[in-house]
């Protein structure tokens, strides 16, 4: 890798690692229009495919940004560019958790906690709402999702034990 | 004793913990999985400080299961902690996606695992929504709670409001009805 790719995936990522409020599904626009555009490191079918790789792999779907840097400078590359996408937003998150954890008892903080749980819990739904709009085709898998769901409500079976049924399942082209 | 009671827990317990996450989160769920190992398996947080702590890594920059990790990690153990959390998060699935993309660009595919996954993400479906119950049998408590939760819900999944700008909305109101001076309510429960 040399000094130049190296600049380059290090002030791209770390800049989007910045500006990914919200998640890092925020900046993937942006990041794709450097990478495919601005530096050709790949096409923007390339792109693409690896958008899904990183989303149906296992770990958090901004592990898109270890294929891009793979793809700009192999192995090195996908690690700096991997780094460069935590260190800056972590350091962040990381100064904040410490006053937030060191507010525990005052009267702001139990506000926020209380006051906010209704609203995560609403968020909660509607992300689960939002990804079976996307992902989900078939009546089987609507059907799949309500029995899963109120299989994990009533019981304390470990769900890992319904995704392994549901992907054998897939495997079958049950659902 | 901190909430959520935790004595010293090791940065490989801890490493090892998020990778358990990851690994799971095969096909989605992360924060469902994160919550389920976190809360009700290690027993290091309540569902509250989780709550609070999932809207917070929402907000703040950076990948929402990654900014928990940091959260869980660095509350444990500092930025050790922190950094021992991430790494056990992320080690693993790099390895991964390296694989597969390392396939893909010399077969210009990846095996197929599409309808393997059209299975497993319907589950991972259903455990957002087992954890939005879960969490909401305790904490929706009251019709004030119910009210934002829905009003939450619709914003977010129906009109698709950013999240900045549904938190303007919808913040003011929740920390005005929970501000601990004006309600005859007990403050923050202390239970684990």
């Amino acid at each position: 890798m040399n000094l130049g790719t190296a600049l380059q995936i290090c002030l791209l990522f770390g800049t989007a690692s910045l500006l990914s409020v919200g998640g890092g599904n925020s900046v993937v626009p942006e990041i794709q229009l450097r990478a495919v555009d601005t530096y050709h490191w790949l096409t923007a079918a390339q792109f693409g495919d690896l958008f899904a790789i990183a989303q149906a792999a296992p770990g958090p779907s901004m592990l898109l940004v270890t294929l891009v840097g793979y793809k700009a400078a192999g192995i090195a590359g996908a690690l700096l560019a991997t780094v460069a996408m935590i260190l800056p937003a972590g350091v962040v998150v990381h100064l904040v958790a410490r006053f937030w954890q060191s507010s525990d008892g005052a009267r702001w903080h139990v506000a926020m906690e209380r006051g906010l749980a209704p609203v995560a819990i609403g968020l909660v739904a509607a992300s689960g709402a939002v990804i079976a709009r996307t992902t989900e085709h078939s009546p089987a898998q609507f059907a799949l999702t309500a029995a899963a769901t109120l299989v994990l409500c009533a019981t304390k079976l470990n769900p890992l034990f319904l995704v392994a049924a549901a992907g054998l399942a897939g495997w079958l082209g049950l659902v | 004793m901190n909430r959520g009671g935790t004595a010293e827990v090791s940065l490989a317990r801890l490493a090892a913990t998020f990778c358990q996450v990851a690994l799971a989160s095969f096909g989605g769920g992360l924060s469902a999985w994160s919550r389920k190992v976190v809360v009700e398996d290690r027993g290091w947080m309540t569902d509250e400080e989780f709550l609070s702590a999932m809207t917070l890594c929402r907000v703040l920059p950076g990948a929402n299961q990654v900014n928990l990790a940091i959260y869980v990690g660095g509350k444990l153990r500092g930025v050790r902690g922190a950094a021992a959390a991430v790494v056990g998060l992320t080690g693993v699935p790099v390895l991964i996606v390296l694989v597969l993309g390392y396939l893909y660009f010399r077969n210009g595919s990846v095996p197929a695992t599409q309808s393997i996954l059209r299975g497993i993400t319907a589950v991972a479906v259903a455990m957002t929504f087992a954890m939005a119950y879960k969490t909401g049998a305790k904490a929706l408590r009251s019709l004030p709670a119910w009210a934002l939760c829905a009003v939450s819900f619709l914003l977010s999944a129906v009109f698709r409001v950013p999240l900045p700008v549904m938190l303007a909305i919808v913040a003011p109101v929740a920390l005005w009805w929970a501000w601990p001076a004006r309600s005859d309510r007990p403050p923050a429960s202390r239970l684990p």
